[in-house]
């Protein structure tokens, strides 16, 4: 059973109820979002399916990743990528170095790795920059690509558009569900911005 | 192989002084174990004179017996004896952590009464022979406790009044002087408290001068000996302190920081045990270049340094080197000449062989240093007991 | 494994001050066999109260502890009353480091140089100003009042407090609510005493408490500074511990618990003085009263901490001069004659005390943060909070040292162990965590958990994440955390004193046996050798992140 499956997912914190129980299944190449409120829960449901939840909440339920179960599992065996609003890139590493890092360890190739991904962000010959020097547009694709680099077998996006302002929000959706559609991948979106529903074009859960 | 072959000369070396004295049978194996073990020399460090010849010392043991020297440098010589005792407490008796102390007077009473030393060893010392025993009986003789062979002398000190004669023409030479001066002089003669040796040792002075009677002062003090000895002297010392520096209220830690406070110009006058103390300073610019030495009127009180070695030393025979090597002829030129320490030799100069007496004819004659006739002669210590008291009571008296 | 580094840091430094304070108590109360006290007597306390002098020592002790703490905390709180918001708030800070990286002795040293009867201050003004060709008779350091010791403590204890306070602001709305209440037409003192100072407090008040614990028991600072005739009690207890007279121990042991006695006291009635002075200020605070504007209590508080920080670099800087003269005469404003020979004498006796000092740092401060790093990593991989430990750690620093280095150096020579340098690094470890710990507690608390989440979700497994993410992201908090380590163990003295058991010998030892008297000259380069040292590495932990990440302006 290939995808993103969750069967009654609850989450809870200091027993009450912050969401589910949810059952949802995201196909490969399918974009699905969940949609809600903030504070009820969407990012906490994110890093359930990360593995980097909080122990001060309690979750029920069952995710499964092609048929294999991922509760359990510590993050770095999930192979779940996610993206968040921040970039979050290492800005002690150079733009290089943060894509690199990324890179899973039998990749012999890592230049060569590094400097396909930076052309496929449209940002060639960055290898060297500190991050810190790039303008947010930027930022946002190098974050993309690292995220990719690792191959991921899903992605999960946590309103990673909300802090771009709104020309560079539409390029940057395009952007981002254009790579993650490539890679055939299920992928959930969280967000309070109809138009990133709309633009996911996939199932739709409203919190 | 040829650092082995240069041990086997040196000791063979060894050897035959040893055969020549016939005292010392176990010498070579003495040096035999002690090659290449730490030694750690516990010696107050408050007199960087002091210091700079125990590192000299120390560069010596280790080219000629290839002895490790460590001098720790000490605020005060209990301290060392009390970590023996703490040891002996905890019942370390061998592996110490003190292998060798300079000391005299109440820390070597203090040592030998409770068995804490090391010996009879210092006639074993090959170099012991050349000690002037006769000539200076406090070699054998500290405090008027025999040394008994616990310890090894190393160096000679006599109190002397050290003056600066652009200010001071002609220094009081009696205690009594000293008191009319102190009047007209307020606040320029300081000495050191009477918990330090250099402290205790003024008032000794005092009292050999003041006290009715000398005779008592080499047997152990009684409640009626001392009252009766010491009643003139605190009546002089109360009409002295309001003249003393800082108006008698505090005192200097010891005697280097009366010597500062002589230097940057507070005092005109105080004591030292150095009878060399103007010279070696002038030369090293620690007093003005007419600072001047000279002896009380009717003697002053000398003594002698001591090493010993505690009972539970980790290494006695480095020890037992390093004494023997103090007071062979080379160290003793060192810590006679001016330029170094300046302290009178404890050796018969007139016993050694040619080759070692041409030690002392390279020391120069300086400025500052007292002829033997400005010296004056010598008095005996009193009974370690005595300044135990004194101290004590000083105390009591001003801190009241 | 890191589950136990919570336990085993706390056994590693409470255990030896427990069993330190223990092996006190006991001779305290007569009771030492090894020493002849079989039975449990209160002997070693008459004895205590019958030396002469013992009162005034106390009441000395009590006077300058309190003073120096009111006086430090007075100056930094009214300098972040004259000063926050202000360029010279801004300034002020990048002195506080290089200050505090200098140890006690070497400053109480280079004060001593500056203020003595023939110091270098009484130099510059004689013989025009003052008239005097001599030093003139005057108590001005070692007083019997013990004034001198004051300002000696103050001089490293005011930047202390003002750092404290800086970083409870920087962690706080308190300056916005001090801007607030000035817009209701308070005064700038006003604002701060009735809005800013109260809710401060409660985060500087450990601070407070060590700054009078260490007031009240120091013992190198009162042995260069402080009154002589009598001296303070943490001196003479030092005094008669080494005594040659092996029954002292029992009244020396006695003094030690009083001396504890005296500063849990002191923080007592400090604690009863904060309560009463809250009550009465309640309602003074609501009363209305603005204060004026500006306050003439500004000047004041701005004044005392310039003449602080230059006090602080004038000694160095006599320091300096006093380690190049050959000679310096009174009343000659600087040396008439300079020299490198000071420095090429003592450089290969100096050598064996700095390698030692540089050697037993680095361990302690190394030990530390793996500690320090361990305890903080478990806490934030498990979620729990460690603030509560809070107490624990200031512990060493609330607890006067000779209370317990007395019974610990018994405890170590039973045990075979005194003047190993595995002790020695033990003890200096004791008072290095707790200073590099809160050094690092906050920021490891602060550090974005998402860094370390992404990290993960980019398939790095926890180890990765500690090695390439977390450690090279909080370089500059670890090195800083280090060079305060390193300082705080360059400093110690009397810890190396008695764990050292005399065999090990470090810059600060060696600088504080040598004040007591003798060559300036040579006094002067131990001194400085033992600011240099700290203050070099402390130059380095500043340097070597900003040369690492010269390009990388996300790490500024």
């Amino acid at each position: 059973m290939s995808g993103l499956t969750l069967s009654g997912v609850t989450l809870r914190l200091a027993g009450r109820t912050l969401l589910g129980p949810l059952d949802l299944r995201v196909a490969p190449g399918e974009i699905a979002t969940v949609m809600g409120p903030s504070g009820g829960g969407k990012s906490t449901l994110l890093a359930f399916l990360c593995g980097t939840l909080d122990p001060a909440f309690a979750a029920e339920g069952t995710a499964a990743l092609d048929g294999v179960a991922l509760t359990g599992l510590p993050p770095e065996k999930r192979r779940v990528g996610i993206l968040f609003q921040d970039d979050l890139l290492f800005p002690h590493l150079s733009v290089g170095g943060n894509l690199a890092f990324a890179l899973p360890r039998e990749v012999k190739d890592r230049a060569g790795a590094v400097a396909a991904a930076l052309a496929e962000a449209e940002l060639p010959g960055y290898e060297n920059r500190d991050p810190a020097t790039l303008s947010g547009g930027q930022r946002a694709r190098v974050a993309l690509m690292r995220a990719l680099l690792a191959r991921p077998r899903a992605i999960l996006l946590d309103e990673p558009f909300a802090k771009l302002d709104a020309e560079l929000r539409g390029r940057m959706r395009d952007f981002v569900f254009a790579h993650i559609g490539a890679r055939n991948i299920p992928c959930l979106l969280v967000t309070h911005d109809p138009e990133d529903a709309r633009a996911a074009g996939g199932p739709i859960v409203r919190l | 192989m040829i650092g082995r072959r240069i041990f086997l000369g040196a000791a063979a070396g060894a050897a035959l002084a040893a055969r020549a004295h016939a005292q010392a049978p176990a010498w070579p194996a003495v040096r035999e174990r002690a090659r290449g073990k730490p030694v750690f020399f516990n010696a107050w460090g408050g007199d960087e004179r002091t210091n700079a010849f125990v590192a000299w010392a120390a560069e010596r043991v280790r080219a000629v017996h290839g002895v490790d020297l460590r001098h720790v440098r000490l605020r005060d010589t209990a301290e060392a004896v009390q970590r023996v005792i703490a040891e002996k407490a905890a019942g370390r008796e061998s592996g110490g952590s003190v292998d060798l102390i300079w000391l005299n007077g109440p820390n070597f009473l203090a040592m030998k009464d409770q068995r804490l030393l090391f010996g009879p060893f210092a006639e074993r010392l090959p170099n012991f022979r050349f000690v002037d025993v006769e000539g200076k009986p406090a070699t054998v003789v500290d405090f008027t406790v025999p040394v008994e062979g616990f310890a090894a002398p190393w160096r000679m000190a006599q109190i002397v009044i050290v003056y600066d004669s652009a200010r001071v023409p002609r220094p009081p030479r009696t205690m009594r002087a000293m008191l009319d001066w102190a009047r007209d002089n307020p606040g320029r003669l300081a000495h050191p408290a009477a918990r330090n040796f250099l402290g205790a040792t003024f008032l000794k002075q005092a009292l050999f001068e003041l006290a009715p009677d000398a005779a008592p002062l080499g047997r152990p003090a009684t409640d009626a000996a001392y009252d009766a000895a010491v009643a003139p002297l605190w009546v002089w010392y109360e009409a002295l302190r309001p003249h003393l520096w800082r108006r008698g209220a505090q005192f200097p830690d010891g005697g280097p920081a009366v010597r500062a406070l002589m230097n940057d110009g507070e005092l005109d006058l105080m004591i030292s045990f150095n009878p060399a103390e103007a010279a070696v300073s002038i030369a090293n610019d620690l007093l003005p270049r007419t600072a001047r030495a000279v002896g009380f009127a009717d003697g002053s009180i000398a003594n002698a340094s001591f090493v010993a070695i505690p009972y539970n030393a980790a290494n006695p025979d480095g020890a037992m080197l390093v004494a023997d090597f103090l007071l062979s002829a080379e160290a003793q030129a060192r810590m006679s000449d001016p330029r170094h320490l300046g302290n009178p030799s404890v050796l018969d100069l007139a016993r050694l062989p040619p080759e070692e007496s041409r030690h002392f004819r390279d020391i120069p004659a300086v400025p500052g240093m007292p002829s033997p006739g400005e010296l004056g002669r010598a008095l005996p210590e009193p009974h370690p007991s005595w300044m135990t008291r004194l101290a004590a009571d000083w105390e009591r008296r001003v801190l009241r | 494994m890191l589950r136990s580094a919570p336990a085993l840091t706390l056994a590693l430094f409470l255990g030896p001050i427990v069993a330190g304070l223990a092996g006190t108590a006991l001779p305290a109360f007569g009771y030492l066999p090894a020493l002849g006290g079989h039975a449990p007597s209160l002997d070693p306390f008459v004895r205590l109260f019958e030396q002469p002098g013992l009162g005034r020592g106390v009441a000395l002790t009590i006077l300058s502890g309190f003073a120096a703490t009111l006086l430090s905390l007075a100056v930094a709180a009214g300098f972040c009353a004259a000063a926050y918001g202000t360029r010279s708030f801004a300034r002020a800070q990048s002195f506080l480091a290089p200050l505090l990286a200098t140890p006690h002795a070497a400053l109480a040293i280079g004060f001593a140089f500056l203020v003595a009867p023939s110091g270098w201050i009484a130099r510059l003004i004689s013989p025009e100003i003052s008239g005097w060709a001599r030093p003139p008779d005057l108590a001005s350091v070692n007083d019997p009042w013990g004034l001198a010791l004051v300002a000696g403590l103050a001089l490293k204890e005011t930047p202390y407090l003002l750092l404290c306070l800086t970083a409870a602001l920087g962690r706080s709305d308190v300056g916005r609510a001090v801007t607030l209440a000035r817009t209701l037409g308070y005064g700038p003192f006003m604002a701060w005493a009735k809005i800013g100072l109260p809710r401060l407090y409660p985060s500087i008040r450990l601070p407070v408490y060590a700054v009078l614990a260490f007031g009240l028991s120091n013992v190198e600072l009162a042995l260069i500074l402080g009154p002589t005739n009598p001296p303070t009690l943490a001196v003479t207890i030092v005094r008669w511990a080494a005594d040659p007279h092996l029954d002292l121990f029992f009244p020396a042991a006695a003094a030690a618990l009083l001396q504890l006695a005296l500063v849990l006291g002191a923080i007592g009635a400090w604690r009863a003085g904060e309560i009463v002075l809250a009550r009465a200020a309640a309602r003074w605070r609501i009363a209305g009263a603005r204060g004026r504007s500006p306050s003439p209590w500004a000047g004041l508080a701005r004044g005392a901490l310039a003449i602080n920080f230059a006090v602080a670099a004038a000694a160095l800087l006599v320091l300096a001069l006093w380690s190049l003269a050959a000679a310096w005469r009174f009343p000659d404003d600087l040396p008439s004659a300079w020299t490198l020979a000071n420095w090429t004498r003592e450089g290969p006796r100096l050598a064996a005390p700095a390698g030692t000092t540089l050697a037993l740092a680095a361990l302690a401060t190394l030990l530390a943060m793996a500690l320090a790093v361990a305890c903080l990593e478990n806490e934030s991989r498990r979620g729990v909070d460690g603030r509560r430990a809070l107490w624990a750690l200031y512990v060493p620093l609330l607890v006067p040292q000779v209370a317990f280095l007395i019974g610990a150096q018994a405890l170590l020579v039973a045990l075979g162990a005194d003047g190993a340098f595995a002790a020695l690094v033990w003890a200096h470890l004791i008072f290095v965590l707790p200073y590099v710990f809160l050094a690092l507690a906050e920021p490891w608390r602060d550090f974005d958990p998402r860094y370390a989440r992404a990290a993960a979700c980019l398939g790095a497994g926890p180890t990765r994440v500690f090695f390439a993410i977390k450690l090279p992201m909080l370089l500059r908090p670890l090195l800083a955390a280090a060079a305060i380590g390193f300082a705080v163990s360059t400093a110690l003295y009397l810890p190396t004193l008695f764990a050292g058991a005399g065999r090990w010998t470090t810059l600060t030892t060696e600088a504080v046996a040598l004040a007591s008297g003798g060559d300036r000259r040579v006094l002067a380069v131990y001194a400085f050798a033992q600011a240099a040292l700290p203050l070099l590495v402390y130059g380095a932990a500043l340097a070597l992140p900003a040369w690492l990440h010269r390009n990388r302006r996300g790490m500024r």
